[in-house]
């Protein structure tokens, strides 16, 4: 009994058929959704893969943002319906206020494209529950705007309710990423941040690519319990029991 | 609104990053100045700028459609700031089928 996952598809998105195949590894059945419908086929989850939705015009993310598609997931997620936004997903999903905070240009200027080192803040969430204990989580990151910015206040809000879901981490002694400087911190994300999470508990979205670190023959399968976490939410709110985690805080 | 009443006005929106949110573009362009051999500029900010023609029944309806396209979707209002300027009446319509 595997459960249905959506998978967005923007012109230029590029990261959908990773996306899918990280799903169905992770044992859902995966379906694409098309960007100029509305309708969620009746999926239990929703991921907005990377790439450069729009052709990245504007800002990354916003013309995407007022999608017939997007308009649907909006909705889905304000019913707590579980979704997961990665690299150019977090983008749109930051563009569309379902997460807070904004992706700034990369601090050194320089599209990045490298393995990076993470480490997930909470393990009571949707998305980390299955993460396990292996630390820290190696997967790559590919993008030009990944910079995490929110004010202050908002980073002291943030850190304070739990909303920080993922930190850059040194891959040698796993210890906090430090600001712009540290290779470590690959575009100069406030306070290392990588992902983070709603208040509700049921939208995430982070720069780095758990969908395409899913196989170790390939170089790394740290993404795979974020995936994995996602899917399972997303099983056990659509069957009608109580959700794998308290998400809410 | 008939096609009589309606005034077809261009204006500007200015996009620019906020004070205080760094601009890495506005720094790389202020790192290359010394290869042009000018120094004594600095605080350089990149921005956007996007004109548009509006077809409304008056300026002040214009002006609304202006401000909401502005605020929702030429900016992010968390990193950017802008304003909005009068182009007067448009010639882009020159041309077009009337």
């Amino acid at each position: 009994m595997s459960v249905r996952i959506g998978v967005t598809l923007f012109p230029g998105s590029n990261r959908d058929i990773d996306a899918l195949n990280a799903l169905e590894i992770a044992g859902a059945e995966p379906v694409v959704l098309w960007h100029e419908r509305a309708d969620l086929d009746g999926v239990a989850g929703v991921l907005v893969p990377g790439g450069f939705a729009y052709g990245d015009y504007l800002r990354a993310g916003v013309i995407a943002r007022f999608s017939p598609i997007m308009r649907s997931v909006a909705a889905f997620a304000g019913n707590g319906g579980p979704v997961l936004g990665i690299c150019n997903g977090f983008q749109v999903l930051t563009e569309a206020h379902l997460l807070p905070g904004a992706l700034l240009r990369n601090r050194g200027l320089r599209f990045v494209s490298r393995q990076v080192a993470i480490a997930p803040e909470r393990l009571d969430t949707a998305f980390t529950h299955l993460v396990g204990e292996r630390r820290p989580l190696r997967m790559p990151v590919a993008h030009g705007e990944g910079a995490y910015f929110a004010d202050d206040a908002e980073l002291d809000e943030l850190e304070r309710t739990g909303g920080v879901l993922f930190r850059y981490v040194d891959p040698d002694t796993g210890e906090r990423a430090g600001g712009e400087g540290d290779r470590a911190n690959p575009n100069g994300s406030a306070r290392a941040i990588a992902g983070v999470i709603n208040a509700a508990g049921n939208v995430a979205g982070l720069m780095p690519h758990p969908e395409t670190a899913v196989e170790a023959v390939l170089g790394s399968d740290d993404g795979l319990g974020i995936i994995r976490s996602f899917v399972e939410s997303a099983a056990a709110r659509s069957h009608g029991g109580a959700p794998a985690v308290v998400g809410a805080r | 609104m008939t096609e009589a009443d309606a005034v077809h006005l261009r204006f500007a929106v200015n996009v620019r990053p906020k004070d205080g949110i760094l601009d890495p573009q506005g720094r790389a362009v202020e790192g290359s100045l010394g290869h042009l051999g000018i120094d004594g500029v600095s605080s350089v900010r990149v921005g956007r700028r996007v004109e548009l023609t509006v077809t409304a029944a008056d300026e002040d309806a214009a002006r609304v459609v202006v401000e909401r396209l502005a605020a929702e979707l030429l900016s992010n209002p968390l990193i950017e700031s802008y304003d909005i300027e009068a182009l007067g009446g448009s010639s882009s319509l020159v041309g077009e089928p009337a």
